[in-house]
Order: structure tokens, then C-alpha cells, then sequence
């Protein structure tokens, strides 16, 4: 069954808020092998002007990724996950994503497209501080793969 | 201008490492009994664990870990990790574009993993150094 392209356009309400740990970068930023002190010491982060440790740039995945489960976890949907590959990916900062900011996902299907027996879902995130500042919008398009 | 070439070797251990930070469990990432069943040549790398190399790529030419205001790829092909040693290796090579009007530079990227492009239409915008 192709994704239903009407849901092209719907959004979805905001998530629930993200804290972003200190302790996560670290994590994060340790598990791509990213060493720069930014990532990892709090006296450097605020030297560059920073609150906190920064975030590497595709460490926004680990919060939109959770919301998109908004959209693919849609019953009316009816994404089958077991059959998705990821597409395309990307993402523009107003700022770089710092430990101890609380952030709200609100999710759009930008686009929902069907060829050659696949399904093309794209996915628009903007995610913004409480405060409702922008602060990283994601796009991930993701492919559902057709039956045989 | 061509930017210094950056290689990344990329073994199962770093993909496990990668799946508890990042909160991808998808098992065609560490399951090859799962990988093959679903049709691949065995346990790929997480598209976004490329793509977390990449932007190590991107912000080494920046010189600095902040400098990314735009990053966007596209996964034209898995990335298949073999269960040995020396893993796979992943090839990042940047040509430096010039400056758009906000000042930005821009970087076109290609990733390659044993000759093969992993990545098209990869593209950062980066701050320059100040």
C-alpha cells in the first residue's frame, strides 16, 4: 500500500521537551571520535562564548530522530519501519545545539512521493529552545521500501 | 581549492559505540543474521555515523568545531562493515567553493568507501575562521 500523499503538508504537535545532557555530547562526540575540547570541556566551551559543552553537527539526530517517531509510528500513516532506509539528511543551524538546552521538536511531512514501487516520506523537524528561539531544522527523507 | 583528503576506519565495535550514543538500535547495524535476511550484503554502518565522520571532515577544513551552519547529504549506497579487525575504511575528500552572500564558505564533499561514492550531493556551509 503507497503512503497516503494527503498527509503531505500535516504537522504534527510539538514533543514533549529534550534536555540535552552534558554527559550525552560527551558520549556522542566520543563515539564519532570527535576530540575537540568544545565538545568535551565545559572552561572551553565558555571561552568560545558558550554556556556549556557544544554539540557536534549531526548530534540534533539523537532528538529529531526520537520525534520523528511522531510520524512513522503514525497508525494513519502506516509506515512499515522494518522496510525504511534513510534517504537524505539535513540540517540548518541558527546555533549550535549547547548542553542544558531544553528542546521542543515540532514535526511537518514536507512531501510524500511513491516511483518505481518505493515511497518517499520527507520529514521536516524544527527544533527550538522553550523559549520558542530557533535553533536546528533537520529534514530527513526516508525510503520505504516496496515488497519484492 | 581541494582540501587535505581525511580517511576514517570504521569497525563493528564503533558501530555498536555509535547505536547506544545515538539511540539507533536498527539491528542491520550489528545483526548480520538481520542484515541478510532484509536483503543486504551484511551489517551496514548507521547512514548518520557517515555522515558524523563527515562532519568531522568538515569541521577539520573549518578549524573549528562550531562552524557548521548548513550540512546535507544524500546515502546513495551502504557502507558494509565486515566483522574483523581492520573494519572498513571510509575516504573524505572536500573542494572548497568560495563564499556565498552570507559570508559562508561553501565545501562539496565526496565519501567514498573501497572506490565507491557513499554520498552524493553532500554540501556544508561552514563559518570562516574569525
Amino acid at each position: 500500500m503507497p503512503l497516503d500523499p494527503s498527509f503531505a503538508g500535516r504537522s504534527y504537535p510539538p514533543t514533549a521537551s529534550y534536555q540535552v545532557g552534558r554527559e550525552k555530547i560527551r558520549e556522542f562526540a566520543t563515539a564519532i571520535g570527535a576530540a575537540d575540547e568544545l565538545h568535551h570541556d565545559p572552561e572551553a566551551a565558555r571561552a568560545a562564548g558558550y554556556p556549556d559543552v557544544v554539540a557536534p553537527p549531526t548530534f540534533a539526530v539523537v532528538i529529531t530522530m526520537a520525534a520523528n517517531r511522531q510520524i512513522v509510528e503514525d497508525p494513519d500513516l502506516g509506515v512499515d519501519y522494518s522496510r525504511v532506509v534513510h534517504g537524505d539528511q539535513r540540517f540548518a543551524y541558527t546555533r549550535p545545539i549547547v548542553a542544558g538546552d531544553e528542546l521542543v521538536s515540532t514535526n511537518t511531512i514536507e512531501e510524500i512521493r511513491s516511483r518505481g514501487g518505493h515511497d518517499f516520506l520527507t520529514m521536516r523537524t524544527d527544533v527550538a529552545s522553550a523559549a520558542g528561539e530557533p535553533v536546528v531544522t533537520a529534514w530527513s527523507k526516508i525510503v520505504v521500501r516496496g515488497e519484492g | 581549492m581541494e582540501l587535505p583528503v581525511q580517511t576514517f576506519r570504521v569497525t563493528r565495535a564503533d558501530l555498536v559505540r555509535y547505536a547506544g550514543a545515538s539511540g539507533d538500535f536498527n539491528p542491520i547495524h550489528w545483526s548480520e543474521r538481520f542484515a541478510t535476511k532484509v536483503g543486504l550484503p551484511g551489517v551496514i554502518a548507521h547512514g548518520m555515523y557517515t555522515m558524523a565522520l563527515v562532519g568531522r571532515a568538515v569541521t577539520a577544513w573549518a578549524g573549528s568545531a562550531d562552524a557548521v551552519v548548513d550540512f546535507s547529504v544524500r546515502f546513495s549506497r551502504p557502507v558494509p562493515v565486515p566483522d574483523d579487525d581492520e573494519g572498513t575504511e571510509l575516504e573524505v575528500r572536500g573542494v572548497a567553493k568560495g563564499e556565498t552572500e552570507a559570508g559562508l564558505m561553501q565545501i562539496d564533499i565526496t565519501a567514498t568507501c573501497r572506490g565507491e561514492k557513499v554520498l552524493s550531493q553532500a554540501r556544508a556551509l561552514v563559518r570562516r575562521p574569525a
